[in-house]
């Protein structure tokens, strides 16, 4: 390859391939994209149906999160060239994001004691209220 | 891989060279856009938290369902995958431009720089056509017991349940956030890509001129390579959260 070190400071170039890696990834995070769109409308369609299962809508949404984490994964493995660079800076790049799981669990819990807290009036009504839209058609899951 | 003539025992800590085998332009991008990964972060998870709180919330599916000179076909998910796909194309131009920028072909990294900056230029229009929708598809809303019409704005949001008035279904205030998180987030967004295409503007017009090559490599466009990159990757979860949930 006719790439040399750009600075005395860079000990070797790695080589990040031809582009038929590019393509394929290319064509992965389509794909990908195309399943989750197609989960989106079958999302949409469960609840144009007549029983509404909340259930499944929960888990076509958890896949469609667990399918955009593939997606960010091959965008910077690949297109960002993080997976060819030394594991040291992969850690230092990824550990501190790793903040963010307890982050989201923790912000999303407490979110969702809030509801409870309103809708019980901080605890003294024991009997859920339930939101007068909530059996309209294209409420909330 | 040449790792192979690395002598064992060399000493990456004591100066001289980068620990990282990455020169400090390169390291900084990445310090940069973890922090921006952050506060990103931190808009998504503060939207999530309302949402949970919230008893009710608007389905995407009702909400993006419109199309440019489709009128009022009912057609979910539709632009905002044209969106996504505007995106993941012009980031595969970006990193084609890098592999270019590494066989020091500027000919090909004019091509491809030209070809991103096209794709960022055609996101942002659908998003400003996005966002007239929203400020102006003015809708029935049954406010105290009066038909008003709304748009959806950071203040109103006329996409809450529907009850019976008069005879007919009719939409009820949705929550007020709606508008503040969507406007926020994809606004913020919108900035981070109108910024890279004004960056990259810069990059080409410098590939232009040659300058790349008098300096001997084509780092610079890797390093905006890294930003447009982590634009794609904001809208990736932008996309999840707002319009895919």
């Amino acid at each position: 390859m006719s790439h040399q070190p750009i600075s005395p400071e860079i000990t070797y170039v790695p080589e990040h391939g031809g582009t038929k890696r590019i393509w394929k990834t290319f064509w992965l995070l389509t794909v990908v994209t195309i399943i989750e769109l197609g989960l989106g409308l079958a999302i949409y369609n469960i609840h144009e149906g007549p029983e509404p299962n909340a259930n499944l809508v929960l888990f076509f949404k958890g896949l469609m999160c667990i399918l955009t984490l593939a997606k960010a994964w091959y965008i910077v493995a690949v297109f960002m060239h993080l997976g060819d660079e030394l594991r040291s800076f992969v850690l230092s790049v990824v550990v501190p994001l790793l903040l963010l799981v307890w982050f989201i669990i923790a912000f999303l819990w407490d979110g969702d004691s809030w509801r409870d807290m309103k809708n019980t009036n901080g605890g003294s009504i024991k009997t859920e209220v339930v939101a007068p839209a909530a059996i309209e058609k294209g409420a909330k899951d | 891989m040449a790792q192979g003539t690395i002598p064992v025992g060399t000493k990456w800590w004591s100066g001289g060279k980068s620990p990282f085998n990455i020169t400090y332009g390169k390291v900084m991008m990445w310090f940069f856009l973890i922090s921006d990964a952050f506060t990103f972060s931190a808009f998504l998870i503060s939207y999530g938290t309302i949402r949970f709180s919230a008893n009710w919330w608007p389905d995407p599916n009702y909400v993006f369902n419109a199309f440019p000179f489709m009128g009022h076909a009912n057609l979910p998910l539709a632009f905002v995958s044209l969106m996504t796909f505007i995106l993941i194309f012009s980031s595969v131009t970006m990193v084609l431009a890098v592999h270019e920028g590494h066989k020091m072909n500027r000919k090909g990294v004019e091509k491809y720089m030209i070809l991103t900056i096209i794709g960022g230029a055609a996101f942002l229009a659908c998003q400003a056509w996005e966002w007239t929708h929203m400020l102006t598809g003015y809708q029935d809303v049954l406010v105290d017991g009066k038909v008003e019409s709304w748009a959806t704005t950071i203040s109103h949001n006329p996409l809450g349940p529907k009850v019976m008035h008069e005879g007919q279904l009719i939409a009820t205030p949705g929550p007020e956030l709606f508008g503040g998180f969507f406007f926020g987030i994809t606004g913020f967004h919108g900035f981070h890509v109108f910024s890279g295409v004004v960056i990259n503007i810069i990059i080409y017009i410098k590939t232009r001129l040659g300058h790349f090559d008098q300096r001997g490599h084509y780092e610079m466009v890797e390093k905006v390579g890294l930003y447009w990159h982590f634009v794609d990757l904001v809208w990736v979860f932008v996309f999840l959260c707002f319009y895919l949930i």
